[in-house]
């Protein structure tokens, strides 16, 4: 494959081409004996626990930003999902959809970084698809990724089972990969030191599989950030959350560009954190097996409380405020 | 109807210049004011600085909230 | 964050309220108008207004730009953008503002071409690089973001970037708080006044108002010891008698504010009637492209007939406007008008009275 060569619609068709991009792009990078096969699909051993699956779309612009890209964002969002399931991630499928005139280069680029995730995450790639559109009917790449896990015995994560009294967990600052998707857009004119958070939650939710039914539920909150996914946990356990602000761990960088660009980083993405509800007797031990698991600024922010499902923040100048559903994907805003 | 924030200058080029609100970076324009230097602090909206913050008046309006925080009888340091 | 988080610090805020409360021990019942949205967004995102004392309360008036714009100002651009040869540009705040046939982000969804911008400047980038396509750019906002917009119009003229547009609906304030004071149904007992329209404008033009109605006025910073500082003058002002325009925000504001972007502005612009929503036609309170820059006047260029502003049926933005009503007393309010379905301007931005209501306040 030359430095220069570009995706052609014949790669899409299955044919010479298809296979040369899969012997010298996929396989290379995250082959395995199961993908090798190149069968239909991938016919995977049994499992002890039962079987979780779950489904995601891919569509980051810029593919490539600080902390990550398209690839390690689809092997981590998909195994955190898993994880948030309490499964153990055990095999993945990627389709892609690129675009005609897609340099090959990037694709490897983005291989490479599947490959890394996947090895780290412990996960293997076991089968996947290529399809090509015309040029100017995509936005380079698309990659639509499937997971299976084994849920883990002794869990039932359920956002009904929240109820008032339990803890809100939080493993770490919020925003980060809002942020640094936002900067990365924003070029020269725009600079942020802001990396993403995207990463496989591997550490911190088995610290947490180990409370088993004092483990309430788990959620990681991407689009919508940290308010999107409380509001979602309230509006399940037909409970209110208060959650006091001044709790949340914060990244400076995050909290400065959000307030420069009129936003609120309660709102903006995380693609490595995660939020978790504890029963309030094994609040305190979670959060101390969060940071022994590497979550260095987990913290307990708040609790469920009786009322109807809103989320309150108490606000750092001690007033309090409800963290509504967002409406849309958070604009940049000068009044 | 104006969110606009206190950053430093860091970079001065002409009448463009470069801006920090902590470890966040932007290029403004510097034409609707005069003699601006690194280091001045100055209002920015929407990619224009729209005046240099005054530090005398800031730190002045800071001793007067901090005249607020302690008892009448003991004056201000 | 420097000269930012110094006046978020918890100490003076709870020695601002203590001042508050002793001011207004008196019970005597108070309406203080924060005439700008950023203030309004500032005090529901602080949650503020559940710390004062029952008895002062804190209503939200006209200032802010996208709850004033006509819905003729949008369906105008987005018939500019339905053509193949526009793009338009525009802060974030106006892409969900409903015009009578949907908002611009849906007509983004229907292939119009439409970008969010941080500044006038990006807007005017497109067009040097894409001399095939006419960039109109939404000129929204009041003195503190009209600067820029003339800015970037006299660059346009000078290096001859002839399809850089604007369509201004730029407002000056003073106008409007004029109708405010002079109008008998608003109860307003104190005007909390924008702090960054000041920045450029000075004292000059709030200064007669005070005079003239006998209104007490406090300039504000826009961090929660500014907010609460103005309120607590105010409540002084109040229980002295008095009725003076104090300028609280002197780190921004200095009493001539810009004048060199003033006189930039006086040089692009000039004053025109304008329609704002809630408040209806007020004279010389619009900001108009003067003949020598009709070159790039998107009114000129792109005329577009558009019908006369009017308001939704059943909404009474108007009254929310002039702190006649709270949000929660508009029939609309929650229900029919909510933040995902905005029915009346103060809805749709996220610094309308009634968006913050409903985002910040409702519990």
């Amino acid at each position: 494959m030359t430095p220069d060569e570009v995706i052609l619609l014949s790669h899409g068709a299955g044919g010479k081409l298809t296979a040369r991009l899969i012997d010298s792009v996929f396989l290379p990078r995250y082959g395995n004996e199961i993908l090798r096969r190149l069968g239909d699909g991938a016919v995977l051993p049994p499992l002890a626990g039962d079987p979780v699956l779950t489904t995601d779309a891919y569509v980051v612009s810029p593919r490539f930003f600080p902390g990550g890209d398209i690839g390690s964002l689809a092997v981590h969002g998909t195994v955190n999902d898993l994880l948030m399931c309490g499964a153990e991630p055990r095999w993945l499928s990627l389709a892609f959809v690129l675009e005609e005139g897609f340099p090959c280069e990037e694709l490897a680029r983005i291989c490479d970084s599947i490959g890394r995730a996947a090895a780290g995450a412990g996960v293997l790639v076991v089968t996947g698809d290529t399809k090509v559109v015309e040029r100017g009917r995509g936005d380079g790449i698309y990659i639509a990724a499937a997971g299976v896990g084994e849920r883990v015995r002794g869990l039932e994560l359920d956002p009904r089972r929240a109820r008032p009294g339990d803890a809100i967990l939080l493993s770490g600052p919020v925003g980060q990969h809002g942020v640094a998707v936002l900067g990365a857009r924003r070029g020269l004119a725009f600079t942020t030191p802001v990396i993403s958070d995207s990463r496989a939650l591997l550490r911190e939710a088995r610290a947490l599989f180990a409370f088993g039914g004092a483990l309430r539920t788990m959620h990681d909150p991407t689009r919508g950030g940290l308010a999107t996914c409380l509001n979602e946990i309230a509006r399940a356990a037909g409970a209110r959350i208060a959650i006091d602000e001044d709790a949340v761990p914060r990244d400076p960088p995050v909290e400065q560009a959000c307030e420069l660009l009129g936003m609120d980083p309660l709102y903006m993405a995380n693609e490595g954190k995660l939020v978790a509800v504890a029963a309030p007797e094994a609040a305190p031990a979670m959060c101390a097996a969060l940071r022994a698991a590497g979550a260095a600024e987990a913290a307990c922010i708040g609790a469920v409380v009786e009322g109807s499902p809103l989320v309150a923040a108490a606000s750092p100048a001690g007033g309090e405020r409800i963290l509504d559903v967002l409406t849309g994907d958070p604009l940049p805003r000068i009044c | 109807m104006c969110v606009a924030f206190p950053m430093r200058v860091t970079a001065v080029t002409g009448d463009r210049g470069r801006v920090a609100l902590g470890d966040v970076e932007q290029e403004v324009s510097l034409e609707l004011l005069d003699n601006v230097a690194v280091g001045d602090y100055v209002i920015v909206h929407a990619g224009f600085a729209l005046q240099t913050l005054d530090r005398g008046e800031a730190a002045e309006t800071l001793a007067m909230l901090g005249a607020l925080t302690r008892p009448e009888e003991e004056p201000a340091p | 964050m420097k000269y930012v988080s110094e006046f978020r610090a918890k100490a003076f805020i709870e020695a601002l309220l203590g001042e508050i409360a002793k001011e207004a021990a008196s019970g005597i019942r108070r309406t203080f108008m924060e005439v700008c949205g950023t203030h309004t967004a500032a005090i529901a995102r602080g949650g503020l207004k559940r710390l004062l004392p029952a008895a002062i309360k804190l209503v939200s008036g006209p200032g802010c730009p996208v709850c004033v714009t006509s819905t003729a100002y949008i369906d105008a651009a987005m018939a500019r953008a339905l053509r193949p040869e526009v793009t338009i540009a525009t802060f974030g705040d106006m892409l969900r503002v409903p015009g009578s046939a949907g908002t611009l982000e849906a007509a983004k969804a229907r292939g119009a071409d439409v970008r969010v911008v941080l500044s006038v400047l990006e807007a005017l980038a497109m067009a040097r690089e894409r001399p095939d396509r006419r960039v109109v750019f939404l000129g929204i906002g009041f003195e503190t973001t009209a600067p820029t917009t003339a800015a970037a119009l006299a660059r346009a003229r000078a290096e001859g970037i002839g399809n850089f547009l604007v369509a201004s609906a730029h407002k000056t304030m003073p106008a409007a708080m004029r109708a405010l004071a002079a109008d008998p149904a608003v109860a307003v007992e104190g005007y909390i006044c924008p702090g960054h329209v000041c920045t450029v404008a000075g004292l000059a033009p709030f200064a007669p108002l005070v005079e003239e109605f006998g209104i007490p006025a406090a300039i504000a910073g826009f961090e929660p010891t500014d907010v609460l500082a103005a309120v607590l003058a105010l409540i002084k002002q109040r229980n002295r008698g008095e009725s003076r325009l104090e300028n609280l925000y002197r780190r921004s504001v200095r009493p001539e504010g810009n004048p060199k972007a003033r006189r930039l502005v006086a040089s692009v612009f000039e004053p025109a009637d304008a329609w704002w929503r809630g408040l209806g036609v007020l004279p010389g309170s619009g900001l108009a492209l003067r003949r020598e820059y009709a070159a790039h006047d998107a009114d000129a260029v792109l005329p577009v007939a558009a019908e006369a502003p009017r308001e939704p049926a059943g909404c009474r933005c108007a009254d929310v406007l002039k702190g006649i009503i709270e949000p929660k007393d508009c029939p609309l309010f929650g229900e029919a008008c909510a933040p995902d379905r905005p029915i009346g301007a103060c809805m749709v931005s996220s610094e309308g009275a009634c968006h913050a209501a409903h985002r910040w306040d409702r519990s």
